[in-house]
């Protein structure tokens, strides 16, 4: 094709003329786009996003948010006749009698589930390689918004249909919430409009779910996607790739395509999971009373961490002049979610101070060559999953028939234990990774040809690795210290006399000394000749 | 970890001549020795293998047609209407769904892998604060605007412009009070302790069926009820708060912990809201006489008068003080002595409270 | 769980998470339970007895009841420090008990569970339990057919009752829950609608009594056909994934959802493998 079709000629013409279009394209038309399995993860975000909005308002054109009560009297055989919420009936009514409503629904809620999911795997991924650092703390606080908010986003969601096991979720969340000193008890009045349940809750949960957090969910994706496209995309080191330059494929044709295929393939796997695993059956539930509660009743699985803390906590209660603070209640709803929150929105600024680094950093860091982060990513992993884990204690200890206490009381130490292990097997991991990429440069690889040597001596013949594989490992930057040391005349830096000073020197110097420097070898080992291919035993020497 | 693995060729180092370059070749520019075109960085795709790919893509798109055809005509053909319809329905409409995206999404894969060409292309990144010229403007201009507007030099309009400000900000939060009364002390009291209309104690009845409970009835050891307050059965706020187990005990079960006075014929009255965040605690062991809240595990002894052995919950569940009426049904003698479900704020001790009164 | 009968294993096996029930071992945990309670001393004398069917009900209760029960309820059902007295449990009861594989107990766990019969336990040899534990001092007596035929009873105002009070241990389908110290609320897709009226009426180990003149015949035949028309409904939207609620949901959420996409963008990023043009 050597001119462009008419029809777009013209309509680039018109917008050309009127905003200007061209200058525009042209600067982002082919912009690079660097290419890695892991910086897809956020796309399961952004895509799970797009199919809530679209199965969302389709769900909107059937459901009542109501809590009136009415006699159920559609297709459901076994509750027809029983007194139930409009919000309720309706939600049976999108399952049941209107065709393709089970599956909106199912699609919905496993695409709730995967943003999520897919958020936390992205804000990982972002996390280990170093991706949030300078100039990108702005992005990864609007990331850490948008999870708090999905967390929001999502508890509002699964109490609308009003269901016997979205109810007790919503009890426990005004449990809680009367559980915060001075205000509890005024929030929870206004929040349900009187005593709990009112009439009210489910009305104005419905405004927060599908207008209020959505909206501001849009604007703050929105303003994610610019910041990636304005500051480009980090890349993984490797040949060619330096922290001054992108290298990848073009916006146009290439990454719009495969952005396209992703987006399908999000839609097409949550419309496999919508159709072949059923979701939040309402229907088994029956309607909301405060009265009953099934056993093994559970939050979805992103805030099983907030029931695992409400499960291991110890009854602790204080009592002072005719005021009540509930410890078991407020120090599990509070400190995990805290210290995780808040301590993902500071780390970036923490390590800054830590290692006194302001540069920019377009290269992403491999796990392994930053052990300390990597280890404390792992203790937060760590540290959320045994929180998670203990709250399906009752379904572990019912299907694999465990005392029901003695998963809380190991869980009371494991959340202490697990977290600290974590942190020393994933740092020794790291080290030990550093040492196997040092090998390969100073002593390339195994090629799995044996020789004799005169002296009768077998070795195996190592080559240097291939071009990528060692541009890839030579990305390795190193963590700055900070100065702390004494000059000249013996004084310490001004920075550094105070207790928070020493403080600083002291993690900036574990944070940033490299035991394992990359040691570009010479290879005239004993046991590793490196020889380039099979017909060579010429020693090769650095590089 | 996420480790870089697509970037790594298959084997591990292939075998070469040396002074060769290595089988995937430097990325830079006039480097690469695999142009056609020209392009620096556009590897064009094997013309054999393109063709090759164009039928599968062709193919796979063809099914994504079909599929969306058979999507179409499963949502005439399959009613719901009853739940073997609806389980057909969802089946018919989510598989030819899921394979017309999956297909699509395929082919695309294919197209962008096989097609179109492979890239390399380099573009420079450049620092993100701008340059000092354009800082300096950009301060320039601000102060020069400050101070043509006037803000700086009019102490008055700035303090007068953040008095008026105040007020206007905090207008949204006042309109939102009218969301909910004020607590006053409506969490200290169910309705156990509203007599009926005729003024007489309010019965209890089975939740569920709603009959009142004659306590000659209510006879074997053991036995457990969910009840509810007659007159409220519907009541969802009244439920949140004053719905009970009843227990049956022999005799000789109850222990000091629980208020002889207040119960019948060894039928003793618990408040069934857990005392840790509300969840209806309701698991009962008749052997041990526990009662698990299923929520958080908070775990209640009911024959001691329901003190907590185990679980987060801080209070035991309050007991309703019950007799019989001259029926001979259970009914409330009064209301709970201390408020039921969690703890709030303005709660206190008033477990102490009500023991003190009772000295 | 442990070893529930072939029969209803078809119907439950579907609603089971494949993996989290460990079906290997509990199949394994069964049969050895079986082998135990089938190689357990006793009862070829009155097996005997039972095949010759002369003697009339109470006696060959009695001298199966000296032959299977006797060594831990003792020799007059009066109870030991192992076991409960069995006077005035009735008939319900026994029938629970033996027909569900629970007595005679296999060893001293926390809960006896369900587990297949021993040889010698045929209807007539239950009859006759259940007659002899009935003449030693009354008790709830076994439902007629009619009592609990779930053709004859509500579902919905079963449900109902269901939901005051039975989910709270047994899960809003009956798939079981925990209780304390290592105690579970067993699934109750392998229950009989028999069985499940006695267990109500009779209030088997950890389990309260929902005695007739508070909770009626016609209320329990009600929760049965709820019981059982839930349970033999297909589910309209998929693999039940156990019916156990969000746990399994989120499971399935991370490892088949998040695999898949995965598994996708590594095939849409993967590097192209050529080395000529």
């Amino acid at each position: 094709m050597d001119t462009t079709p008419k029809a777009i000629a013209g309509v680039s013409t018109f917008l050309d003329d009127r905003i200007g279009a061209g200058s525009f394209l042209k600067r982002n038309m082919r912009k690079i786009f660097p290419d890695h399995w892991s910086f897809l993860l956020g796309e399961i975000a952004l895509y799970s996003f797009i199919i809530l909005l679209l199965t969302g308002t389709f769900l909107t054109f059937w459901f009542k948010p109501s809590m009136g009560e009415v006699v159920y009297s559609g297709s459901y055989q076994p509750l027809v006749g029983v007194k139930m919420s409009e919000a309720y009936a309706s939600a049976l009514n999108i399952s049941f009698d209107v065709r393709g409503g089970l599956l909106i629904r199912q699609i919905h809620h496993w695409a709730a589930l995967l943003f999520i999911a897919g958020m936390m795997v992205h804000m990982l991924r972002v996390f280990f390689t170093g991706a949030y650092r300078k100039p990108r703390e702005l992005n990864w606080l609007i990331g850490v918004g948008l999870l708090s908010l999905a967390l929001l986003e999502g508890l509002t969601g699964y109490s609308l249909p009003d269901d016997l096991l979205s109810g007790a979720g919503l009890r426990i969340t005004e449990g809680v919430m009367l559980g915060i000193p001075v205000v509890g008890t005024y929030l929870t009045f206004l929040l349900f409009g009187g005593e709990y349940p009112g009439h009210d809750v489910i009305s104005r949960f419905f405004t927060i779910h599908i207008l209020l957090i959505p909206g501001i969910l849009l604007a703050l994706i929105s303003a994610h996607m610019v910041l990636m496209w304005v500051q480009k995309h980090t890349q993984m080191p490797g040949t060619g790739r330096t922290n001054k330059n992108v290298v990848g494929a073009p916006f146009y044709p290439t990454f719009m395509a495969k952005a396209g295929a992703f987006t399908l393939f999000t839609f097409g796997v949550i419309a496999l999971l919508g159709t072949f695993a059923q979701i939040n059956p309402i229907w088994l539930f029956g309607p909301y009373t405060p009265a009953d509660i099934s056993a093994g009743s559970q939050p979805d699985f992103y805030m099983g961490f907030l029931e695992g803390s409400l499960r291991l906590m110890p009854s602790w209660e204080i009592n002072f002049l005719d005021h009540t603070v509930s410890l078991s209640v407020l120090i599990p709803a509070l400190v995990p979610l805290g210290v995780v929150m808040t301590g993902l929105a500071l780390y970036p600024f923490i390590e800054q101070w830590v290692t006194g680094d302001r540069r920019e950093h377009h290269t992403a860091d491999r796990p392994r060559n930053n052990p300390h982060r990597t280890a404390i990513g792992f203790t937060g992993i760590a540290f959320y999953g045994v929180l998670w884990l203990l709250g399906a204690n009752d379904e572990i200890s019912a299907n694999f028939h465990i005392s029901l206490y003695e998963t809380t009381i190991f869980g009371r130490f494991a959340i202490f234990l697990v977290p600290a292990l974590a942190y020393f097997v994933a740092y020794r991991i790291c080290i030990g990774l550093q040492r196997k990429d040092a090998e390969v440069l100073s002593h390339g690889v195994e090629s799995g040809v044996i020789k004799r040597l005169p002296n009768g001596e077998y070795i195996e013949v190592h080559t240097p690795a291939a071009q990528d594989i060692a541009d890839h490992i030579r990305g390795k930057e190193e963590i700055p210290i900070i100065e702390s040391g004494v000059d000249g005349d013996g004084i310490p830096p001004k920075g550094a006399r105070t207790a928070l000073g020493r403080l600083r020197a002291k993690a900036s110097e574990a944070y940033g000394t490299d035991h394992i420097p990359l040691d570009e070898g010479h290879g005239h080992d004993e046991h590793a000749a490196i020889g380039a291919g099979d017909h060579s035993d010429g020693h090769r020497d650095g590089h | 970890m996420t480790d870089n693995i697509n970037e790594q060729p298959e084997g591990r180092a292939p075998a070469r001549v040396i002074g060769t370059p290595p089988s995937n070749g430097p990325i830079l520019g006039d480097e690469i020795v695999h142009e056609a075109k020209g392009v620096p960085g556009v590897i064009p795709a094997d013309p054999a293998v393109a063709k090759r790919a164009e039928r599968i893509v062709a193919l796979l798109f063809t099914i994504t047609f079909l599929a969306g055809v058979a999507f179409i005509a499963s949502y005439v053909i399959f009613q719901v209407g009853t739940i073997d319809r609806t389980a057909a329905s969802n089946y018919a409409l989510g598989s030819s769904l899921s394979i017309a995206l999956l297909s699509l999404a395929a082919g695309i894969v294919v197209w962008v892998r096989q097609i179109m060409p492979k890239y390399n292309l380099v573009q420079e990144r450049h620092p993100m604060a701008s340059d000092a010229d354009t800082k300096e403007y950009v301060e320039e201009t601000f102060l020069q605007g400050a101070n043509e507007s006037g803000f700086v030099k009019h102490k008055m309009l700035r303090r007068t412009l953040l008095l008026a400000a105040a007020p206007l900000g905090l207008a949204p939060l006042v309109l939102l009070k009218d969301m909910g009364p004020l607590p006053g002390t409506a969490l200290r009291h169910t309705v156990w302790g509203t007599p009926t209309k005729d003024g007489k104690p309010r019965r209890l009845v089975v939740e569920g069926t709603g009959q009142p409970i004659r306590a000659a009835d209510f006879n074997s050891p053991g036995g457990i009820l969910s009840v509810i307050p007659e007159g409220y059965e519907e009541d969802l706020n009244a439920l949140a708060k004053a719905t009970l187990i009843l227990l049956k005990f022999r005799p000789d079960e109850i222990k000091s912990g629980t208020n002889l006075n207040w119960t019948h014929d060894g039928i003793v009255a618990y408040s069934k809201i857990c005392t840790h965040v509300g969840c209806p605690a309701a698991l009962y062991e008749q052997t041990t006489h526990h009662i698990l809240c299923p929520c958080h595990q908070s775990t209640f002894d009911a024959a001691d008068g329901a003190k907590v052995i185990f679980g987060p919950a801080a209070r035991p569940l309050p007991q309703l003080p019950i007799a019989i009426d001259s029926e001979g049904y259970l009914v409330a003698k009064s209301d709970f002595n201390v408020p039921v479900g969690p703890s709030f704020w303005e709660r206190g001790d008033a477990e102490a409270e009500a023991r003190e009164q009772k000295a | 769980m442990i070893g529930t009968g072939n029969s209803v294993n078809s119907i439950t096996a579907r609603r089971r998470h494949p993996l989290a029930r460990y079906a290997v071992v509990a199949l394994a945990l069964g049969l050895l339970g079986g082998g135990y309670a089938v190689a357990a001393p006793g009862g070829s004398s009155a097996d005997a007895a039972i095949a010759s069917g002369k003697a009339d009900d109470v006696a060959q209760g009695k001298s199966l009841f000296v032959a299977h029960c006797a060594s831990c309820h003792g020799m007059n059902a009066e109870g030991t420090a192992k076991a409960p007295t069995l006077v005035g449990v009735g008939a319900a009861a026994v029938d629970f008990q033996v027909s569900t594989g629970r007595m005679p107990a296999a060893d001293a766990g926390p809960q006896a569970p369900r587990k297949p019969l021993g040889e010698w336990v045929t209807p007539q040899a239950i009859d006759d339990l259940a007659a002899y534990v009935q003449s030693l001092g009354g008790g709830p007596a076994r439902p007629a057919a009619e009592q609990v035929d779930p053709a004859k009873g509500d579902p919905a105002k079963g449900g109902e009752l269901f939901r005051a009070n039975c989910i709270q241990c047994h899960n809003f389908v009956g798939a079981g829950g925990a209780l304390t110290y290592g105690k579970y609320a067993p699934p109750l897709n392998p229950a009989t609608p028999t069985q499940i009226y006695e267990a109500m009426a009779t209030g088997p180990q950890a389990m309260p009594v929902f005695n007739d003149s508070t909770i009626t015949p016609d209320q329990k035949r009600d929760m049965i056909a709820y019981i059982t028309h839930v349970r033999q409904q297909v589910d309209p939207g998929g693999s039940g994934l156990g019916r156990i609620g969000p746990v399994t949901e989120g499971l399935v959420a991370w490892i088949v959802g998040l695999s898949l996409l995965i598994l996708a963008a590594i095939w849409i990023t993967a590097k192209k493998r050529r080395t000529h043009a």
